[in-house]
Formats: C-alpha cells, sequence, structure tokens
C-alpha cells in the first residue's frame, strides 16, 4: 500500500491531467518530476484510474528511456553520443567522464552525487560535443570544460 | 539602446545567457538605458553568442561575445562584424520559413506580426478549405521530416476523411543527429509553427492539435508552453479563431527519448499513452490516425512553411527549387565544421558548395573525409558524389536521403567502421521491437562488424546479406534504413574495413 503522503500527491496529478486525451505519458512525466523516479507503489494507482491493467502501465515505463524505476543521483550528466558530437570528439568527452566518475553509462557514483547518461542529440550539433546538465545545456565541451563541470556537480552544494 | 542577445539554446550553451546578465549588470552600474531582448538565433551558430546592437544603419553584430567583454561592448569598442543582414551567411540565403527568426522577439505576437505573422492565417481564413489545401499542394510543398510526401495531398485526404474529431500533430520529435531546424523555429519564431497548424486545422476541418516535442529540448518546450497561452490570450487559438467563428486549439506533449518515436504511427501511439511501438500502414494515419481519428502527421518544418506559403502566394514558393524539390530547404551543418549552423536556400545548391564553401570545411583544417546526410538512416557520401544537388531525386539516385535536411561533416580521422558500428548498435537500442529483422539483425549487425574488425574477411559478405534482410524485412524506415549507413560506409570507404593493413602494424 502506498502511504498516504503517496496516495494524496497521486491523486493530485491525476487530477490535474483528468481531462486530457492520452494522459499517460503526461502523468508519468508529473511522477517523476514529483518523485525522481516512478515509484512501484504508483503503478496501481496508475492503472486504476486510466482503467488500464499493471502490465499496460508496466510496458509503458519501461519502453521509455527517460523513465527511471530508482532515484537517480543529485545531479544528472547527460553526455551526446550521437552522430554530429561523435565528429568532434565527442567519444574521448564521455570516455573522460567514465574515467573522472568512476562509472559507466547509467551509472551513479557511490556518494550519490552524479548519474551519468548517454543523450542521442540535444539539438547542439553545430556546437558539439554537447552534454546537459540538470536540464542545462552545455555546447562544446572539451577536456578543461567536461572537469570543470563534473567539479561543480561532484562537490556542489547538493541539488 | 536596444540590444539584442539569443535566448536559443544552441546560444545558451555557449554562454549567451551570462552575456546577457552582464549587460544587464553593466548597464545598471553605468546607468545606461539598455533594452535586452531575447531573440532567437540568426543561425550562424559560430558566432554564438551573437549579440546585435540596433543602429540607425541596422542591427550591428558582435560575436562570439563572452561575458568578460562586455564593458568593450558598451563602450563602443568591442570590434564588430558590421551590420548582421550583410554577413555572407545571410546574404546568400532565401530565408522564407526562417524569415522571422532571430529578427523577432519569439514571444511577442505584435513583433510577430510587424514582420508578416498572421497574414497568411487571415487569407486562408477567408478561403473555402479546400482551396487552402489546394494551395499547399500547388506549392509543392513536401514533408521535411524525411520522407517526402506531398504536404498537400495528405491534407486532401484528411479532408476528405469523415470523423467526430480530426486531429493536426506536429511532428517535433526531431532525433536525428545533425539536426535542429525544429529546435531553432520553435525557440526563435513558435508563432509560425502555431500559425501554420492553425492554418492546417482550417484546411482539413480539425479543430484539435498536438505538439509532439522531444523531451532533450527542455527550452523549446518551455518556449512554445508559453507561445501557446499567448496566442490563446489574443484569439489565435481558441473557439473563434481571430473572430472568423471557427476552433482551433492545441497543446504541447513531451515525448519520453524514444527516437522510434519520431516515426508517425508510434508517434500517434506514444501521445495516446502506449509504447511506441509502430503500427502496420494501412490504414494511414491519415484516416485512422490519433485515436482513430482523421489526423494530420507533420514535420514541424512543414507546418511552419504553411504560413509563408499562404503570405506570399503557392506560386512564389513553387518558383524556388529543383525538378520536384520545390520551395526552399533549411539545411543544418554540423559536426565538424568551421561555420556550423542553418541554412535555409533554395533545393538543387550541391553538396560540395555547402560543405566547402558555406561550412568553410572542417573545424579541425584536416581533409573532409564524409558527410553523413539525412541522420543516423542516412547515407555517408565520400567526396565523389558531392556533386549532388540537394534534393529528395537526385540523393535518392546517389543511394542517400536527405531526411531532414541535416549534414554532419566528418573529417579524415574519423574511422568508417566505427562509424557503421555505431549505427547498427543505435537501431539496436532505440528499435520498437516489433520485427526481428531490426530487433535481432542490429545485434547482429554489431557483432558481425566486430568479426571483420578482428580481421574475419569472411563476415563482410554476411554484413551485406544481414543488411538486405533489414531493408526486406522492416517495418519502418529505422530497420529499414540503418543499411543505408552502414553499407555507405563499407562501399564508400573499404579500406576502413580492412584490417590486415592494421594487423601487420
Ligand atoms: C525511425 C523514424 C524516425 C522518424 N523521426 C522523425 C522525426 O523526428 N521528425 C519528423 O518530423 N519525422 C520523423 N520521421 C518521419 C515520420 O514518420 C513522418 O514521415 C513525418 O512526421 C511526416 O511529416 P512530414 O510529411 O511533414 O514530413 C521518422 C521516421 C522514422 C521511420
Ligand atoms: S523496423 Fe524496427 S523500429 Fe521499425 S517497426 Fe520494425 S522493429 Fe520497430
Amino acid at each position: 500500500m502506498p502511504c498516504a503522503q503517496t496516495q494524496q500527491t497521486m491523486d493530485d496529478i491525476l487530477a490535474r491531467h483528468r481531462t486530457l486525451e492520452g494522459p499517460l505519458l503526461p502523468i508519468l512525466h508529473s511522477v517523476q518530476a514529483e518523485f525522481g523516479f516512478i515509484p512501484e507503489d504508483v503503478v496501481q494507482i496508475i492503472a486504476d484510474a486510466l482503467n488500464i491493467t499493471r502490465a499496460e502501465v508496466h510496458g509503458v515505463i519501461t519502453f521509455y528511456h527517460d523513465f527511471r524505476s530508482a532515484p537517480a543521483g543529485r545531479h544528472v550528466v547527460k553526455i551526446c553520443r550521437a552522430e554530429a558530437c561523435q565528429a568532434v570528439g565527442g567519444t574521448a568527452i564521455s570516455e573522460r567522464a567514465f574515467e573522472k566518475l568512476g562509472i559507466g553509462w547509467h551509472g551513479t557514483t557511490a556518494n550519490g552525487a552524479v548519474t551519468l547518461e548517454p543523450v542521442y542529440c540535444l539539438g547542439l550539433c553545430a556546437c558539439g560535443p554537447a552534454a546537459m546538465v540538470d536540464g542545462k545545456v552545455v555546447g562544446r565541451v572539451d577536456a578543461t570544460k567536461l572537469d570543470k563541470l563534473l567539479a561543480v556537480v561532484q562537490t556542489g552544494a547538493g541539488a | 539602446m536596444k540590444i539584442y542577445v539569443p535566448l536559443d539554446s544552441a546560444a545558451k550553451a555557449l554562454g549567451a545567457d551570462e552575456v546577457a546578465d552582464a549587460i544587464a549588470t553593466e548597464a545598471a552600474r553605468r546607468g545606461m538605458d539598455v533594452e535586452i531582448i531575447r531573440n532567437g538565433t540568426r543561425g550562424m551558430i559560430w558566432l554564438e553568442p551573437l549579440v546585435e546592437v540596433e543602429t540607425p544603419q541596422g542591427r550591428v553584430g558582435y560575436g562570439p561575445v563572452e561575458a568578460d567583454d562586455v564593458p568593450l561592448l558598451l563602450d563602443g569598442k568591442l570590434a564588430s562584424l558590421g551590420l548582421v543582414e550583410q554577413l555572407d551567411w545571410m546574404k546568400g540565403q532565401t530565408r522564407l520559413t526562417f524569415q522571422r527568426c532571430g529578427v523577432i522577439d519569439p514571444l511577442s505576437l505584435q513583433d510577430y506580426e510587424a514582420h508578416g505573422g498572421l497574414v497568411g492565417l487571415r487569407r486562408a481564413i477567408g478561403m473555402p478549405a479546400a482551396d487552402i489545401v489546394e494551395e499547399v499542394t500547388t506549392s509543392g510543398l513536401r514533408g521535411r521530416g524525411g520522407a517526402g510526401f506531398p504536404t498537400g495531398i495528405k491534407w486532401n485526404t484528411v479532408l476528405g476523411a469523415d470523423g467526430p474529431q480530426k486531429y493536426i500533430v506536429c511532428n517535433a520529435d526531431e532525433g536525428d543527429s545533425g539536426t535542429f531546424a525544429d529546435r531553432m523555429i520553435m525557440e526563435g519564431d513558435p508563432f509560425t509553427l502555431i500559425e501554420g497548424m492553425v492554418i492546417a486545422g482550417l484546411a482539413v476541418e480539425a479543430t484539435k492539435g498536438y505538439v509532439y516535442l522531444r523531451s532533450e529540448y527542455p527550452d523549446a518546450i518551455e518556449i512554445m508552453e508559453k507561445a501557446v497561452v499567448l496566442a490563446r490570450a489574443a484569439g489565435v487559438l481558441g473557439p473563434d479563431v481571430l473572430g472568423c467563428g471557427r476552433a482551433f486549439d492545441m497543446e504541447i506533449r513531451v515525448g519520453a527519448g524514444a527516437y522510434v518515436c519520431g516515426e508517425e504511427t508510434s508517434l500517434l501511439n506514444s501521445l495516446e499513452g502506449k509504447r511506441g511501438v509502430v503500427r502496420a500502414k494501412p490504414p494511414l494515419p491519415a484516416l485512422e490516425g490519433f485515436l482513430g481519428r482523421p489526423t494530420v502527421v507533420n514535420n514541424v518544418i512543414s507546418l511552419a512553411t504553411v504560413p509563408v506559403i499562404l503570405e506570399k502566394g503557392a506560386q512564389h514558393y513553387a518558383d524556388f527549387g529543383l525538378g520536384r524539390s520545390k520551395g526552399t530547404i533549411p539545411i543544418q551543418i554540423a559536426g565538424n565544421v568551421r561555420h556550423g549552423g542553418l541554412y535555409e536556400t533554395a533545393f538543387g545548391m550541391p553538396l560540395g558548395v555547402l560543405v566547402d564553401i558555406v561550412a568553410g570545411g572542417t573545424l579541425s583544417g584536416r581533409p573532409v573525409k564524409a558527410v553523413q546526410v539525412g541522420g543516423p538512416l542516412g547515407a555517408y557520401m565520400p567526396r565523389e558524389k558531392f556533386d549532388t544537388p540537394f534534393g529528395y531525386e537526385e540523393f535518392d539516385g546517389q543511394g542517400g536521403l536527405i531526411g531532414h535536411a541535416g549534414l554532419v561533416v566528418f573529417d579524415d580521422t574519423a574511422d568508417m567502421r566505427d562509424m557503421a558500428r555505431f549505427a547498427m548498435e543505435f537501431c539496436a537500442v532505440e528499435s520498437c521491437g516489433k520485427c526481428t529483422p531490426c530487433r535481432i539483425g542490429a545485434v547482429r549487425g554489431v557483432e558481425t562488424i566486430d568479426r571483420i574488425g578482428q580481421g574475419d574477411t569472411d563476415a563482410i559478405a554476411l554484413l551485406e546479406d544481414l543488411c538486405e534482410t533489414m531493408k526486406d524485412g522492416s517495418l519502418c524506415a529505422l530497420g529499414g534504413f540503418t543499411p543505408y549507413p552502414v553499407l555507405s560506409a563499407l562501399h564508400g570507404f573499404p579500406h576502413d574495413f580492412d584490417v590486415k593493413t592494421e594487423a601487420a602494424e
């Protein structure tokens, strides 16, 4: 059973999306914005509200790269892996990030500070290599820029 | 004094917000009266942040500007680029779709109207639906999302379809690497897209629209959402569009990081709240689309081009271009280039001119090795094919495609076997899972390319064979076109697949 707090949050989210056509993705985005991930115990609540099965909700959550089943680190660093960034040394930037953080794609540092994720295109293809730190875009990432931004998120004052 | 500092995310990624802040702070310190306008980008990304100062002669550009340059800028002592409109990059273009992008304040409807906005919609309001469709058909506009299907013909199917509700769905999933035209116009001139969608609604008698916008574009999402609210408040959207008695309203919906959701039927499933699995066609989305109802699915640029077609007339648009590729195309130049950005020009410019002259060659200064045109499913074009004119049929004839018109340039350090491997890996990661040749084939493709890398030359024939199977046995272009980058790399750059020399070293 979800706790009363979770139930209340879900009631609010569901009420906000009640009139939408095709409300599931907007609901899941709101859930993730609220909780930082999609908690297991909200699946049934969503399924009941939309009159679909748990399996359907679960299928949707797992189909999309954006939805997490566990909380991310306090900061999320996304580095573009797509071709345009590769053409200007993007691969070396990702490898440097692996080394500096001691994690690979989808990993979170042991202290919970940083989660590293691949992204396939931020639309910054004329100023790559590109990255996104907590939703903020960064272009022309070179080794110096990367080290600086990793230093900030690793030691920075929480989220 | 009026100063323009772009809010486009490419400009922000290069420090535009810091520059805007520095200008505000320094101006306040000096007691100067400065109005900062956050415009879209002009598309000259190598100059971003490109700051423009309004003068009696016109807007003078400075760039790239750093926050530290601001005192000199306000002293009038920073070296300028001259009048922005007179720069070669700007003068060489035919800006129709992007006529206002970078010029106006994206969220000022007043500015929008002062620069030709809503003229097209007002004209459309006075026309019967079938005439609007006819106008778009006559313009020769073809889908800018990749497939190049004539927009007017699609609209005609939806106009002729019966349904309790019809929809306009804008595909703003822009997943192709090397493309950012959709993002740029949504951030720099969002009302153009809204106007295009309203016109589409009037043309096919749809009253509801959705923009399916990728989650990787948080800035574009924010601007589009604000623009919709403003358009609604001004009566451009709502139950009585500009007082014409007909309704059209729209919502912004955010994707969830799946490349395949750019495919129109997968997108519709996603919009309905389902897994983004591709649907078999028929039925066409035009007849059974969103929630099973008649739906126009069009790319951002297709829809954002409709206002200028209505404003200037179909023939004006159709007079540009080459053969069956009519009008202009916003070409996005990216990757390893000196001058990257968006260049809108009539169809027909040869690839080599775009790469060597417009883009000025590579950023690294090394020779160009290959250009991937049309995103991750597009072919790698070697220099031998650089005289190919930019057009749908012309690229098709060279075993390539123009897709959403992105060019990704690579210098001679690129390893084409790595790029072929990446294409297969990408397909494996992004496959919707419906067909075996795509879901399993792409995984086998990665393994086969690795075998080639280990010196197993027999695996080359296997790779060719696998690509044939993927081409023939895939439901959509993700599995079906992944062979384009793979085989073009293999055939155009066979030395990169020949590891005997490497092994001997
Ligand atoms: C795997 C895949 C991804 C696609 N991604 C996009 C996309 O991001 N944006 C887009 O407009 N079209 C995309 N398309 C093409 C759409 O299926 C469709 O043709 C297009 O949205 C129709 O609009 P248009 O006629 O205006 O081009 C994609 C197709 C495939 C097969
Ligand atoms: S080709 Fe791939 S992405 Fe396309 S429908 Fe088949 S499995 Fe899905």
